[in-house]
């Protein structure tokens, strides 16, 4: 067993934008570890520093106090072994499908040195993705000729396909409708089964973090502060239909009632 | 027969019938050439003196063309500079508003005081008049690349390089193409204008000697001239335009 349990530490981490006396605190005091191959949901309300946390994880930001730790290092600027989704899925229009999901491999070592001369096996490799997404034949399409929730899909494979330690998913799914939002749960629910992947998944959508979370932390409004951390021990794998169960009511209702507008 | 495309016929047919009430206006209201001369006139001279008018044409092209390509390479490298570093965004685009300002007829002597009278004057009014577009558009694509795509790109460790070779340059070929479409109006301009002031070659210099020996169809003939270089300059950035940036007309 390796000592490196915990991908992510984070321990009375704070952070401020701007100086001086204007300077104003998103993130206050925060502790949370994220296990290897754990999945981890944020909720909280608009502006709590959800996505500020994300940013942090990413080395995108750095910390104004406190440890962050990523496989027990500091985190000192961007990790590689990231990948990252949002709301909008941020396809580029020049590119079609297999192309688009071929980005990071364009810009991660090794990949970026062996693309040149190994293309097949990369188009063959997000093929394979893509196919394990539903896209299966999709990949020479460009991105105005695939529907929102396809859009999102390939964003999900663009964020997997360099095979990141952890993946940050900043309200992936916020802009789609019902069906497809659920369907792609289910996706992303079998993708991290198979992959082992670290999540953290940053939603303002109760059932959505109760249906795919190990652990779902809820934010306090802006400064953020973690008010509550609740494991979901739900069975796993989970099915569509345990979402009308009362146990996944209960906790849905328990993080709720957590939430202060 | 083919059946031609309406975007032919309908054009085609306007500009027939424009000549058509302008020929049928000059015999009816018995109009001096010296004033206006009819189509027919027009055309008559232009074909009397097509050597010279080709030649001319040749030069106004070529100089437009020049001043054009200088234009595009400036315009492609300072809107990728600018559009890339804030610092230098709002360093640069002061000055460069205001040299934008400046009426470039009012360059023109300038440039003639210092390069003598011929093609060169031209060819630098041509760029002078039409990199500022270019710039703009390639600096704007650039600086409104979207943070969150940036951000994909940056937690991957990209350097501030790649994130603008992948993205931002690719972003901005659009903008970049459809100022291409007003540079290039703007070169031929801005060469006719400098040839008008001072050169021996070029339409502009053409015009200008056969308006001082009243030969008015045959300035019609340069003007008419012009308007069909202008029209084929155009047309031609059209086609580049479409195939290089296809993805964002669909």
């Amino acid at each position: 067993m390796s000592a490196v349990q915990n991908l992510v530490r984070l321990e009375k981490v704070s952070l401020r934008y701007g100086q001086g006396p204007k300077a104003t605190l998103a993130i206050d005091e925060i502790d949370l570890s994220i296990r290897r191959g754990e999945f981890v949901a944020v909720v909280g309300p608009s502006g709590c520093g959800k996505s500020t946390l994300m940013k942090i994880i990413s080395g995108l930001v750095p910390i104004s106090g406190g440890v962050a730790l990523v496989e027990d290092r500091e985190i000192a600027g961007p990790l590689k072994s990231v990948g990252m989704a949002f709301q909008a899925a941020n396809l580029l229009p020049w590119r079609n499908t297999v192309d688009n999901v071929m980005l990071p491999l364009e810009v991660v070592e090794p990949h970026k040195r062996r693309i040149g001369s190994h293309r097949a096996e990369y188009v063959a490799k997000v093929e394979a993705l893509l196919e394990r997404v539903g896209l299966k034949g999709f990949g020479s399409k460009f991105p105005w000729e695939l529907s929102g929730g396809m859009q999102q899909r390939t964003s999900i494979c663009r964020a997997l396909i360099h095979q990141p330690e952890i993946l940050l998913l900043d309200e992936p799914f916020g802009a789609l409708d019902a069906f497809t939002r659920e369907d792609l749960w289910c996706t992303l629910r079998d993708l991290q089964r198979e992959r082992g992947v670290t999540v953290m998944l940053v939603t303002h959508d109760l059932r959505e973090a109760t249906f795919l979370a190990d652990t779902v932390y809820v934010f306090s409004p802006r400064p953020g502060r973690i008010i509550l951390r609740h494991e979901v021990d739900l069975p796993r794998p989970r099915d569509l239909s345990i979402t009308y169960s009362a146990a996944f009511t209960e906790t849905v209702q328990l993080l709720r009632s957590y939430i202060h507008h | 027969m083919n059946r031609l495309p309406t975007y032919v016929v309908w054009p085609a047919l306007f500009t027939l019938s424009l000549f058509a009430i302008w020929e049928i206006a000059c015999v009816s209201f018995a109009i001096p050439p010296s004033f206006l001369p009819a189509p027919s006139t027009i055309a008559e001279a232009g074909w009397n003196f097509r050597s010279t008018l080709i030649d001319n044409s040749a030069v106004t092209l070529w100089t437009t063309l020049v001043g054009f390509g200088i234009a595009t390479f400036v315009g492609l490298l300072l809107g990728a500079i600018i559009g890339a570093s804030r610092g230098l965004y709002e360093a640069l685009y002061p000055v460069m508003i205001g040299f934008n300002s400046i009426p470039k007829v009012a360059i023109v002597p300038v440039l003639i005081l210092w390069f003598g009278v011929g093609s060169l004057p031209a060819v630098l009014t041509a760029f002078l008049i039409s990199f500022f577009p270019i710039v703009v558009n390639v600096a704007t694509g650039l600086a409104t690349t979207e943070p969150e795509l940036r951000d994909v790109l940056r937690a991957l460790g990209a350097t501030r390089w790649e994130i603008i070779r992948k993205i931002g340059l690719p972003r901005s070929m659009p903008y970049f193409f459809s100022s291409l479409k007003v540079a290039i109006t703007l070169a031929f301009v801005g060469s006719v204008m400098a040839e008008t002031v001072g050169s021996n070659k070029g339409v502009g210099h053409l015009m200008l000697s056969a308006q001082a020996a009243f030969q008015v169809p045959l300035v019609f003939a340069g003007l008419l001239a012009l308007a069909i270089l202008g029209i084929v300059l155009y047309a031609a950035m059209v086609i580049v335009e479409r195939r290089f940036t296809g993805w964002a007309y669909r």
